[in-house]
């Protein structure tokens, strides 16, 4: 925490909500961290064919009716999944929470390409005449939807809305929620991220377009960043969402608290639509670690942000020398090695996977680093085997995302 | 198609609409949305089906003879009774 900060615009988790490839909650998530165990399997969807994904296994009628799945959309599924789970491990009163102040803030790479694309293949089978077009297009594919189905199942009143970030949005989710709680308009955040992508074929045509579609014979092996074989992205489902408190109310309920959000920083590249900026990158870490008052050298771990793509692990880690050279004790490791890409989901996942370091001072590796790329070689990288470490409290987290938004995170322990 | 068909019809399209619903003792005489969770959306639904599956074009003025299982196969009856069963 920042010295002086007064305890009621001090920012902390008490719960945590999450679907991965690999895992539908924090343990068993952190646990196939842990374990090296990858998410990434076989997948097919329409035009592209056969190709990879991380797929989420979530139960879908935990919290919705067989009704509401077929009315919504897979990411508000998500969503409502991950924001119920946060919700019971927040352990909060729920029926009694008040709840116009409460506030959804949901971070996605994209909506509406799932729908409109089954909504035109329909359309297909009645030669394109639009009096068959579905009444339900419009609910499903504009914009604030993955964060409006939660409100309506959670019965919250307060305000609801997406953040398009690209793939830096589960971070933005996270510092959207930060704000609100700061300047007072709600008392409660549903934070993060979450991605229904796999289920667009045109992410997948897109990617293999640009030449960034990670292939592989195993495909638990095909999202490798950091290793020279590396040739693409894997792209993935998911979602996390947390509750975000102030620390003041967390204390006086007596919550757990998993950690602080210590520092943030978002900037933008205004350089190029795809490539990374590694000077803006830098920048924006430097913010990040000015806001939280922090040197580098008391980061334990940043959870990187590397998609498996040939540059930008390499411009990330350029951006990452810059700053943390020097600092030796800090650790680095990337989750996307074993999910692939969540997209919208991925800063807000790939974060929650390294809370439990908090308690366990372990740091979940990267896999699939077979042979280092040397313009990828930092110091401090966690390859292959978890590492513990002396100490463990503060995480930063990268998340950075197209047209150039770049997005820093730091959580420290409380 | 039969009455007894267009019922059928009718009953395959709302077991579709309302998946949770146990639809075996719906009463033919009583609207659906005493019975059922139903709202517009729905109604719309059971519009856009009949529209899809046997082409058949309903005006909006008449959405209201859609209340119930009755006043539903009374209204489409002059309507698919031409129809092959699919």
């Amino acid at each position: 925490m920042v010295a002086g900060t007064p305890d009621s615009h001090r920012i902390v988790i008490t719960g945590v909500g999450l679907t991965a490839p690999n895992g539908n909650s924090l343990k068993e998530f952190r646990e196939a961290l842990l374990a090296g165990r990858s998410g990434v399997r076989p997948y097919e969807i329409r035009y592209v064919g056969k190709t990879l994904a991380g797929v989420c296994t979530f139960d879908e009628l935990r919290y919705q009716k067989k009704k509401d799945l077929r009315r919504g959309t897979r990411a508000g599924s998500v969503g409502i999944y991950c924001a119920n789970e946060a919700i019971v491990d927040a352990g909060l009163d729920w029926p009694n929470v008040d709840k116009a102040q409460v506030g959804v803030y949901v971070g996605v790479t994209e909506h509406g390409n799932v729908e409109t694309e089954n909504e035109i293949f329909e359309l297909k089978g009645f030669d394109y005449d639009t009096k068959y077009w579905s009444h339900h297009h419009n609910p499903r594919t504009v914009a604030n939807n993955p964060a409006g189905e939660i409100s309506l199942n959670l019965g919250v009143t307060g305000p609801h809305y997406t953040i398009g970030a690209a793939c830096a949005a589960g971070n933005a989710g996270l510092i959207q929620g930060v704000q609100m709680l700061r300047l007072g308009e709600v008392d409660l955040a549903l934070a993060g991220g979450v991605s229904e992508s796999i289920r667009t074929f045109g992410i997948f045509a897109s990617f293999k377009s640009q030449g960034a579609l990670a292939s592989h014979d195993d495909p638990t092996k095909a999202s490798r960043p950091f290793d020279v074989h590396r040739n693409g992205i894997v792209v993935a489902e998911g979602g996390c969402m947390y509750v975000l408190e102030r620390y003041s109310d967390a204390r006086a309920r007596g919550a757990k608290i998993y950690g602080e959000i210590a520092g943030y920083h978002l900037n933008s590249d205004a350089s190029d639509f795809v490539l990374p900026n590694p000077d803006r990158q830098a920048e924006c870490l430097a913010r990040a670690l000015g806001r939280a008052r922090m040197s580098p050298a008391e980061v334990d771990i940043v959870s990187t942000h590397a998609t498996g793509t040939a540059s930008g692990d390499s411009q990330e880690c350029a951006a990452l020398r810059r700053v943390f050279n020097g600092s030796g004790a800090t650790r680095f490791n990337n989750a996307k090695s074993y999910i692939g890409h969540a997209m919208g989901a991925a800063g807000a996942l790939e974060l929650a996977g390294n809370l439990p370091a908090f308690d366990d001072r372990v740091c979940h590796p990267t896999i699939n680093v077979d042979e280092l790329d040397p313009e990828c070689a930092i110091d401090g990288l966690v390859m292959n085997e978890p590492r513990e470490m002396p100490r463990a409290r503060t995480i930063l987290n990268n998340s950075f995302g197209m047209l150039g938004i770049n997005s820093v995170l730091i959580v420290s322990k409380v | 198609m039969t009455t007894a068909d267009i019922r059928e019809a009718v009953l395959d399209i709302l077991s579709g609409i309302a998946p949770d619903e146990d639809l075996s003792q719906l009463k033919d005489d009583v609207p659906f949305r005493e019975q059922l969770e139903l709202d517009s959306m729905d109604f719309l639904d059971i519009v856009m089906e009949l529209r899809k599956r046997y082409r058949v074009q309903i005006p909006e003025d008449d959405y209201m003879e859609l209340r119930s299982m009755d006043s539903t196969v009374a209204y489409l009856e002059p309507l698919m009774k031409d129809l092959q069963k699919v």
